[in-house]
């Protein structure tokens, strides 16, 4: 006891500036960029989640920007149709498996445990190890573009054409089996996310107390859960027959390669809603704060979402309405979709009369999601045409198409993604990204945006098919053919400034914890956040729990500050705790008494066994054998270690062992638990 | 108290040993009561159910086209796969009894339930790989239909479940032989069971659809 409460008077605070990252670590893991490899802190992951999705962001667009080239002008020679094929595949694959998914995986890990007042994830290695896995998966997928070509079946990779016969070369088995990883690394993301939202919440925070965000993210990750077996059933049956000359989609021997089609789109379609429902959380986090007032019919959102959810698993037919299933399947797959608009309206016309009435302040985050509004509703109206099958018949494989898919991808989901990189980023690194490019940033983001694909609803309308390489002249899709190919270089541009803004944001001044006078409780910790994330458990009272500690209502119904967001938990204006009369709690705390799991080098190690497992079934089965032994070993290695390393001693402040917090202050540390019975 | 109790995990059930004691000392909460470990299984196997709902209904598509080869009920030996199924039920009902003994601190009957568990698994493996290997010589490859590829696939990944199923019930038996599976861990136990049970209740499933049903 002596000792414990002698260290907690000798320990400093978390002193501003200097994110202590140090102090858990074991000792074959110091700071600096080595820590990066053997990280099991949700923060971190989620930054490598975010920085890896936007080089893959990086190399998408310019895929993107080769098939705009190719297309500006008729009969253009630029690529070859082989090389245009591999080109959009590798676009599309890239787009939606490795930026828009990792990106709401990179939000999701770095602020649901802030969001929900916990520490970390349920299973911070299972975390590392679902970055390691992803970031392997598209390593591997992207290794298909030295080692003999990349795969040209499109995203959706349809047999027979993507079978041994007609699709003979390592393209496809690189595309399967780059799936198959990224694969797992969604499956073990979604267990892990919903075993902290289901089981790690704050004390008070219920349910229906949880943002908005929280809500979207749940759904999302039950979507993954039941969506990636499919897919991966659906992967492997290909597989087996490009491999092992198995039957399943072999026309001759009379297979139905309508299999392929349905496994696809039973995952394909809950996809849509995986992509889309994280940027509605984003965007219901961004309206309110910057309309001064409370989300409109924050129980209809999430219901809505929720209803998404289950509706999304009965709509996949709508993408198969001239694949000959009948006419009673049609008819009730183009109701189910027609229905499945309701949900979706109520959320919009919620973040409608979320802004109605409200002191609207247009900052970057603001722009970014009055846009997704907008443009959402364009593709989400565009998607309900999809429903009416006779449109649908008309419009099947033409640009319109993609003019939809885009504006609810691009328009929707990207656009909520970078109004959150506006959002959150004083609070991940402490300072704001720039207004003014920001600004420039958003508006070439707009404009290109629009000029690239609201021109595509056009051409697909007048017949222009998607997935061909080049056009005759004299079709009449000339003219807004080029008018695509200039807004789409216009996005390039745009990306440009963003990356030039995060240049030229490093040196900005501090934000402090509360820049945009936020309601979630993810801001009242300082930023950057520290790696326990809160000195103090968080007890929740209210839904924006935070509004609620800052501002109250004095008797004449009118709102009254009652804090700063600074005070309310004692932080300076940089956002480091200070020691303060009032607040007894946040007065320095004491770290030893926040015993963080260890970092590990077992998640790195098994995902980088899985693609030379990948690589031996495509070149040499002993490669398997390795693999397969290097995933039995890391496994072994780590069941076996423990989660929080014994020899760890906080170096910085000397070796000796402590007592456990939860004996001289249990308030302090409700959630520590001795656990002496545990390791041998 | 030394350095042991380091071990103290402060985010909540990072560790199962963190869940099971911590439950004891009533210090440990989780927002639903379940452990963390438990809540990750039981969501686990709902994707499961996935997998296996896509495989089976790929299989129903598919199992009428038998082509040249023997179809399922020229070659199917019911008796033999119901005494195998037999086994592979029992072997639960011995899962059951092994985590009732490590419950109440028998580690030596826990232990002896789990190999007999594993056995029994082992068994119905040994009976799939027999059974397969008559099957081909019957003239039934992988190759042969599109319903051999189906019944192989969906039969082959069932039997790759139950393989895993043993390697951790045989870790689970060697944590105990060195002292790491005390009775206050018996819901690492409880957590392999109720794969192991998923495993078998896939089995009822598909044994009653691939070899049952005409």
């Amino acid at each position: 006891m002596a000792i414990s409460d002698q260290r907690m008077l000798e320990l400093p605070a978390a002193t501003n500036g200097q994110r202590p990252l140090g102090v858990f670590r074991r000792p074959t893991a110091t700071t600096g960029w080595r820590s990066w490899f053997t990280t099991i802190d949700h923060k971190k992951i989620g930054i490598l989640y975010g920085a890896t999705a936007l080089v893959f962001f990086a190399l998408g667009g310019l895929e993107g920007l080769i098939i705009r080239a190719q297309l500006a002008t008729p009969d253009n020679t630029l690529v070859d149709a082989d090389t245009y094929n591999r080109i959009f595949t590798m676009h599309g694959t890239t787009m939606i498996f490795l930026v828009v998914m990792p990106l709401m995986a990179a939000f999701a890990n770095y602020f649901l445990p802030l969001m929900i007042g916990a520490r970390d994830v349920a299973f911070p290695r299972l975390n590392g190890f679902s970055y390691w896995v992803f970031l392997a998966g598209g390593l591997f997928l992207y290794s298909s573009f030295l080692l003999g070509g990349a795969p040209d079946g499109a995203w959706t990779g349809y047999p027979p054409n993507a079978g041994l016969t007609f699709s003979p070369g390592h393209g496809i088995d690189f595309w399967i089996l780059g799936l198959q990883i990224t694969g797992i690394a969604s499956l073990v993301s979604s267990i892990n996310l919903i075993v902290t939202v289901l089981n790690m919440r704050a004390p008070g925070m219920s349910l229906m107390r949880m943002p908005v965000f929280v809500w979207m993210q749940l759904v999302t990750q039950f979507l993954l859960l039941f969506a990636i077996p499919v897919i991966t059933v659906a992967l492997f049956l290909l597989m087996f027959d490009r491999f092992f000359d198995a039957n399943f989609f072999n026309v001759e021997m009379g297979a139905d390669p309508l299999l392929w089609q349905h496994l696809f789109w039973i995952f394909g379609h809950p996809e849509v809603y995986i992509l889309i429902l994280p940027a509605m959380g984003i965007v219901s986090e961004i309206l309110p704060v910057f309309s001064r007032k409370p989300l409109f019919g924050y129980p209809f959102i999430v219901f809505s979402g929720i209803a998404i959810g289950f509706m999304g698993w009965g709509v996949w037919a709508h993408h198969m309405f001239v694949s000959g299933i009948g006419p009673v399947a049609v008819a009730a797959f183009a109701l189910s979709t027609m229905f499945i608009a309701v949900p979706t309206g109520v959320k919009v016309l919620n973040w409608l009369a979320t802004m109605w009435k409200g002191k609207i302040e247009l900052r970057v985050p603001m722009l970014f999601a009055i846009a997704f509004v907008a443009q959402f509703v364009i593709g989400g109206l565009s998607g309900v045409t999809h429903s009416i099958s006779p449109h649908n018949t008309q419009q099947h494989d033409t640009y319109y198409i993609v003019a939809h898919f885009h504006y609810v991808l691009f328009g929707g989901a990207m656009f909520g993604v970078f109004g959150g990189f506006y959002y959150w980023w004083p609070k991940v690194f402490g300072r704001h990204l720039n207004e003014g490019w920001g600004k420039l940033h958003f508006w070439t983001m707009v404009i290109g945006f629009n000029l690239t694909f609201g021109p595509m609803h056009i051409l697909g309308l007048q017949g222009m098919p998607r997935r061909i390489y080049t056009y005759a002249e004299g079709m009449g899709w000339d003219f807004w053919n080029l008018a695509a190919t200039v807004g789409a270089f216009l996005l390039g541009a745009s990306f440009l400034v963003f990356v030039w803004n995060i240049v030229a944001s490093r040196n900005n001044p501090p934000a402090g914890a509360d820049p945009w006078d936020a309601r979630t409780i993810e801001w009242s910790v300082p930023s950057p956040p520290p790696p326990y994330n809160f000195a103090v458990e968080p007890t929740v009272t209210h839904l924006d729990d935070f509004w609620h500690q800052k501002y109250t209502e004095n008797e004449f119904g009118h709102l009254v500050r009652r804090d700063t967001g600074e005070e309310v938990h004692s932080l300076d204006e940089h956002g480091a705790p200070v020691a303060d009369e009032a607040h007894p709690s946040a007065d320095g705390v004491d770290e030893h008494d926040i015993h963080l799991p260890s970092p590990s080098y077992w998640p790195l190690v098994t995902a980088v066994a899985l693609p030379l497992i990948a690589y031996g079934l495509i070149y040499t089965y002993w490669l398997v054998g390795l693999g397969a032994l290097l995933v039995l070993v890391a496994l072994y290695g780590w069941a076996t270690e423990p989660p929080v390393d014994p020899e760890a001693d906080h170096a910085d402040h000397g070796p000796e062992p402590h007592e456990p917090a939860a004996e001289h202050d249990p308030a302090r540390e409700p959630v520590a638990v001795g656990v002496e019975e545990d390791e041998e | 108290m030394s350095a042991e109790v380091t071990d103290t995990v402060a985010t909540p059930g990072t560790s199962v040993a963190a869940s099971t004691t911590g439950a004891a000392a009533g210090a440990h909460r989780t927002s639903t009561g379940l452990s963390n470990e438990k809540l990750a299984m039981w969501i686990f196997l709902g994707s499961e159910c996935l997998l296996f709902g896509g495989l089976v209904s790929s299989y129903l598509l598919l199992r009428r086209n038998v082509g040249d080869g023997p179809g399922p009920h020229d070659i199917f030996d019911i008796p033999f796969t119901s005494v195998s199924s037999f086994v592979l039920l029992m072997s639960s009902m011995t899962m059951v009894l092994a985590l009732s003994a490590i419950q109440r601190g028998d580690l030596r009957a826990n232990r002896v339930w789990l190999c007999a568990t594993a056995l029994l698994g082992s068994t119905f493996v040994a009976g799939q790989v027999y059974e397969f290997t008559a099957f081909y010589r019957e003239g039934l490859g992988y190759t042969t239909s599109v319903f051999s590829s189906a019944f192989y696939t969906l039969t082959g990944f069932h039997g790759v479940h139950v393989t895993v199923g043993i390697v951790m019930l045989l870790s689970l038996v060697v944590l105990s032989l060195r002292g790491r599976l005390g009775q206050e861990r018996s819901e690492a136990v409880e957590i392999v069971g109720l794969y192991w049970h998923f495993v078998d209740i896939v089995w009822i499933i598909i044994f009653t659809i691939v070899y049952l049903i005409p």
